[in-house]
């Protein structure tokens, strides 16, 4: 290439830079000011202090976060973590067999079972979650049907327990698993499965030695897809779940919109936003390790 | 190929039933005609009757399709133009306006919700349905990014170059050869946007002003309220809603 034709280029190159930009600056202005600065102006609360008839009062204070050491607010953080990790943990184990066995089949049945998994999570969340409440109250389904069996005498106390959370989180976010855990499995060379079978693998080494080390990206993705929204769950909780099953979502609800305090509901958003920031942080970190690994070879 | 385990076959017919077997059952009693229990007491049409003469309902659900129609459009007025720019955008600072439009991708939702409330209080912005559909807007917006962003990185810029060679102006170059090229992903994003904005209870939950009730905020409420099999029938006629939209993508999909 010679060199008047590389000005040119870089010329035309300048000009559709200063385009580009030209494009993004009406998205990027909505953005700002309505993503970017709310969530400054959350910031700034979390540092100030509570009006004595709710709202806010600027002057700097670090209280609001010292009182996130209370221990009540720590256990809630606490069973918030607890219940996001084991909604995780139950979405892999029952995820991932799922999508092994999608993965392998024929491709016209593939693009089906995907397409069913796909339309849970397309349904209105609320309506998810309410069918669960049609299910397991005292009254509900599994109750009737029950006693109807004569299986039991009076009805069991299902809903409203850490149980039923645990079961609506598993349901509601089971899809966010499948997908991207589907995405790997599919991606591996049937053959490298064959060869471990041939090699006499057994299932359990096939699955520890072969397909989590291929498929580890998609795990990952998997569990930061399911982990985050679980973390932050506010409906699920506050249907499912009885006084002793409160989580973070619902405790910064309850700060803003009930306790109206508005300084302390910010410093417990902050928080949350820390905790979920940081796992995002670590899934990246271990993509590009991965992607690294991968290209050092 | 090997055929697959028995284990491993009921596992997955368990996992399926698990995530459809509630959603059965709820569409199924919609049709009951007990007013309390969860007993099988005939068929009966009853309950959608009563849906359709729920003024307060019906009034909602005109709400939802309102914000739905006006954020989407507002997304992917501004999100066009966006995805095409970052994807023009190189160099120092490209990395930062990435992270700052994906921004509300990967925040909680819960977040979200507060952190707009908390603004609109403090701008003094009375909450209304407006203040719903800016919400939505605001978290719908990087979704109509990633998805066309997605289909510019495949389009061949070779396509766009020819088109200014040939003295194409760049509305033209957009008009003639871009926007046919990406028009798919855009009704996709669409699509996607709406559903999300017709589904979303969190954020409109903050948001949403006196009387700016939505469907999601009614089925809250009517769910909070005690239970009737109302609530069936109208969450019957949402998965349909959501299945036909599903369906409505996939067709899309396949042209």
């Amino acid at each position: 290439m010679n060199q008047s034709s590389l000005s040119v280029e870089s010329a035309v190159g300048s000009r559709s830079r200063f385009a580009g930009f030209r494009l993004l600056v009406p998205g990027l202005l909505w953005t700002i000011v309505f993503c970017l600065l709310p969530m400054i102006v959350v910031l700034a609360v979390s540092f100030a202090t509570r009006g004595t008839y709710g709202g806010v009062v600027w002057e700097f204070s670090l209280d609001n976060y010292r009182d996130l050491l209370h221990p009540l607010y720590g256990r809630i953080f606490v069973q918030s973590l607890l219940m996001a990790g084991m909604t995780t943990g139950l979405c892999l184990a029952l995820g991932f067999p799922l999508a092994y066995y999608i993965a392998r089949l024929p491709p016209r049945r593939q693009a089906l079972w995907l397409v069913l998994i796909m339309i849970p999570f397309w349904t209105n969340f609320l309506v998810r979650t309410y069918a669960w409440i049609f299910i397991l109250r005292t009254e509900g389904l599994l109750n009737t049907v029950l006693m109807q069996l004569h299986m039991i005498s009076t009805p069991l106390d299902l809903l409203y327990s850490n149980q039923a959370v645990l079961l609506g989180l598993v349901y509601g976010y089971l899809p966010f698993m499948v997908l991207p855990l589907y995405a790997a499995i599919e991606r591996i060379d049937p053959a490298l499965i064959e060869a471990a079978w041939d090699l006499y693998a057994d299932r359990w080494s096939l699955f520890r030695r072969v397909l989590i080390p291929l498929t580890k990206p998609g795990i990952i993705a998997g569990c930061v897809l399911v982990f985050i929204p679980s973390l932050g769950s506010f409906l699920t909780p506050d249907l499912l779940g009885g006084a002793r099953s409160m989580m973070v979502g619902n405790l910064i609800q309850h700060e803003y919109l009930v306790a109206r305090d508005w300084p302390l509901g910010s410093a417990l958003s902050i928080l949350l936003m820390l905790i979920v920031m940081g796992s995002l942080l670590g899934y990246f970190n271990a993509q590009s390790r991965q992607a690294g690994e991968r290209g050092e070879r | 190929m090997r055929k697959q385990g028995l284990w491993l076959q009921g596992i997955s017919g368990l996992g399926m039933a698990f995530l459809y077997l509630p959603i059965i059952v709820l569409v199924l009693f919609s049709f009951n005609a007990s007013r309390l229990s969860a007993m099988w007491q005939g068929f009966s049409w009853h309950w959608y009757g009563v849906l359709w003469h729920d003024e307060a309902l019906l009034a909602a659900a005109a709400n939802s399709l309102w914000v739905a129609v006006l954020s989407t459009s507002l997304v992917v007025l501004l999100g066009v133009p966006a995805a095409m720019g970052l994807e023009r955008l190189r160099g120092r600072g490209k990395q930062a306006l990435d992270t700052i439009m994906l921004l509300p991708l990967v925040l909680p939702e819960v977040m979200m919700g507060v952190a707009l409330l908390l603004f609109f209080v403090m701008i003094q912005w009375p909450l209304s349905l407006a203040t719903v559909v800016i919400g939505h807007a605001a978290f719908n917006l990087p979704v109509v990014i990633v998805m066309v962003r997605a289909r510019l990185q495949k389009l061949d810029p070779r396509l766009e170059e020819a088109a200014s060679d040939l003295g194409a102006s760049a509305w033209q170059t957009f008009y003639r050869v871009t926007w046919p090229l990406v028009r798919p992903a855009v009704l996709g994003a669409a699509l996607l946007a709406f559903t999300i904005s017709l589904d979303d209870f969190i954020v409109t939950f903050f948001v949403a002003g006196p009387g700016a009730t939505t469907l999601p905020l009614k089925v809250y409420s009517m769910i909070k309220s005690g239970l009737s099999p109302e609530i069936n029938a109208l969450s019957s006629v949402l998965v349909l809603a959501s299945m036909g939209l599903v369906g409505l993508s996939l067709v899309h999909q396949r042209r």
